[in-house]
């Protein structure tokens, strides 16, 4: 019984983690954060490194539902995100979604959308607030 | 005030519109290779060399002059912004540099690099207008057999002095040498090496082993080595620095210099040794003020001295490559082979032969420097950018550049797949902890080295004392077997636990 959130340290990932939180004390699941990096670059804005995991671990100490935070690195983000889905046998996956140009998504490919056709368990996507 | 004069006139001359263009593109391109860790100067260098050759000499000198310094420069922002020394002679950079961005005083941290190697590059240059002529017009006095034993001793020194096994910079120079003796031999047009193949008969390219070795090699070694974590990067504004920083670095920039500059200067002397003793120093000098406290958490002193350092010894290599023809860093190496390309003899007669372009050379490196303190100082938050450049597209590039380069020299796909084995033995020499410097040495020294050789040998009809009949030969042989023979001695004294444990010699 858990909620998998996925996470990055932006507002996008802030707006999931939040409905998560929230998702989680509704279902009274565990909650599971993922982060997770293609990991072939020197700096990636998008992982939490060592500062931002122990500031992520005590945010998440001082609320009232049951966590775990994973971090994981593979070719392929989403891949990593359902992996966690599976292995968790999660209820429910919360996602943050933001507009992406048609160009863009042909380029650089959406996480977002692998994640949305390929989970095994409902998704639930969510935008930071205007 | 000879020099004076001619440093005014080269300046004139590097003044055009064009050659400012050209000492901004290089400076930018350096620092660019810089800031990414595993690409450096050498490696830019080497990809360039086929693309200047539509450039005539000068312009193309004042790009690779300014990828030089700004590769020394560029080193430094990575080794303050994360702890990963982009160049070997960053390392010491890093240590009091980090600490200091991680207590928020990136913006000092990065300045006092910036203006400590503005200066010390400027300084170091000027060293090298007023050294350059001189040591020059005492070296046209030297004979085949001097030039012979002076080439050896570099080689000897660069092989067993740097690096941590003496064994391996030996296997690293005689695989350089190995690969220099490919082709037809000049006197006697017999075919070495070649296996029979047509192909080899002209020898092999520089650019293709230069390319392969440091761009195919190094490209293979990151695709092996694709996925790490990614590590924090320290968020920084535009670099400045309080009174009390400028009051407290102007000390370690001169005494980096002053430092900096013989080392590089001397084969084996390379830029490591003197940022690591500058960092020594200024920590002594701490200590005796009583405020050794701040070392280790931080303080500007470790960050100024060493980066002066590196780029005073960036200068002083341009002393021997200059005034001799010998080059004593790989980057160096590669410049005497681009001379080479355009037909000038490095040596003690460029001075007197091409004036214009050492005085234009000279003059395009204080104002690269310039530009680089003006460029980088406003755009150190840009170049922190640079590192979450994706490495697959980063070394497609590369790749890109390096196979275009090779092709392009002869336009034989042969050439192709010799970069291709180049590039695997420069993934062998990555893997097995192999040094570049002594290989790439090899393969540039050892012709210039034959030649000298013969003509020694010429002169004496054949006589093996016609290699010792000068002074200066003997010295260098009387060093070469002190370097050879010195640590071996030593060792015997020495009580066996006491050996040092062999350094990470992977770069």
């Amino acid at each position: 019984m858990t909620v998998v959130v996925g996470y990055i340290p932006d507002k996008y990932g802030e707006a999931a983690l939040t409905a998560g939180i929230e998702e989680a004390r509704l279902r009274g699941a565990v909650l599971v954060v993922v982060n997770a990096t293609k990991g072939d670059a020197l700096v990636d804005r998008r992982y939490v490194g060592e500062e931002g995991l122990a500031e992520l671990k005590a945010r998440l100490a001082g609320l009232d539902v049951e966590h775990e935070v994973r971090q994981a690195m593979g070719a392929d983000v989403a891949d990593e995100m359902l992996r966690v889905v599976d292995d968790t046998q999660a209820q429910v996956l919360v996602i943050g979604i933001r507009h992406r140009s048609p160009v863009g998504k042909m380029i650089m490919g959406s996480v977002a959308q692998q994640v949305l056709l390929d989970a095994r368990c409902p998704v639930l996507a969510v935008k930071p607030p205007a | 005030m000879d020099t004076l004069n001619l440093l005014a006139d080269g300046l004139q001359s590097a003044f055009t519109l064009e050659n400012l263009a050209y000492a901004a593109i290089g400076v930018l391109l350096g620092t660019f290779v810089g800031v990414l860790p595993g690409i450096g100067p050498a490696m830019a260098v080497a990809l360039l060399l086929p693309i200047t050759y539509g450039l005539d000499v000068t312009q193309s000198m004042i790009i690779f002059a300014g990828i030089y310094y700004g590769g020394m420069y560029g080193g430094s922002t990575t080794s303050i912004l994360l702890n990963t020394p982009g160049e070997s002679a960053s390392v010491m950079t890093a240590i009091e540099g980090n600490k200091m961005a991680k207590r928020g005083r990136a913006a000092q941290a990065l300045a006092t690099a910036a203006i400590g190697s503005f200066i010390a590059g400027t300084i170091g240059t000027l060293l090298v207008a007023f050294f350059t002529p001189t040591l020059a017009n005492q070296a046209v006095k030297i004979g085949a057999p001097s030039y012979f034993a002076i080439m050896l001793l570099a080689m000897v020194l660069v092989s067993s002095v740097l690096g941590a096994s003496r064994l391996r910079g030996f296997i690293g120079l005689f695989m350089g040498l190995t690969i220099g003796l490919v082709g037809l031999d000049l006197s006697t047009g017999q075919a070495r090496l070649t296996g029979g193949s047509l192909e080899l008969a002209d020898g092999i390219g520089i650019v293709v082993v230069a390319v392969g070795v440091f761009a195919v090699g190094e490209a293979l070694w990151t695709a092996a080595h694709l996925r790490r974590m990614p590590v924090d990067v320290i968020p920084v504004g535009r670099p400045f620095m309080g009174r009390d920083d400028w009051r407290r670095s102007w000390g370690p920039w001169l005494r980096g210099t002053a430092l900096g500059f013989p080392f590089g200067a001397v084969p084996a002397g390379g830029a490591e040794t003197p940022t690591f003793l500058s960092y020594i120093t200024e920590r002594k000098l701490a200590g005796r003020r009583g405020d050794s406290d701040e070392f280790g958490q931080g303080a500007i002193e470790g960050v100024a001295g060493p980066e002066a350092a590196n780029n005073a010894s960036a200068a002083g290599m341009f002393v021997p490559l200059l005034a001799l023809g010998l080059p004593v860093t790989a980057t160096a190496s590669i410049l005497l082979a681009a001379l080479t390309s355009y037909g000038i003899v490095p040596g003690p007669t460029l001075m007197t032969d091409q004036p214009d372009l050492v005085w234009t050379l000279l003059a395009s490196l204080l104002i690269g420097n310039t530009l680089l303190l003006v460029i980088n100082l406003p755009l150190a938050p840009l170049w922190a950018r640079l590192l979450r450049i994706p490495r697959p597209q980063l070394y497609a590039g590369i790749l890109f550049f390096a196979s275009l380069g090779a092709y392009s020299v002869n336009q034989d796909p042969f050439d192709l797949a010799l970069l291709l084995a180049f590039g695997l033995l420069g993934f062998a020499i990555r893997r097995f902890g192999i040094p570049v410097l002594p290989l790439i040495l090899g393969v540039i020294l050892g012709p210039l080295m034959e030649v000298k050789l013969r003509e020694a040998l010429d002169l004496s009809g054949g006589e093996i004392s016609g290699l010792f009949n000068e002074p200066l030969a003997i010295l260098c042989y009387l060093l070469i077997v002190v370097v050879l023979v010195a640590p071996a001695v030593l060792r015997r004294f020495r009580t066996p636990d006491e050996a040092i444990p062999e350094k990470e010699a992977v770069r």
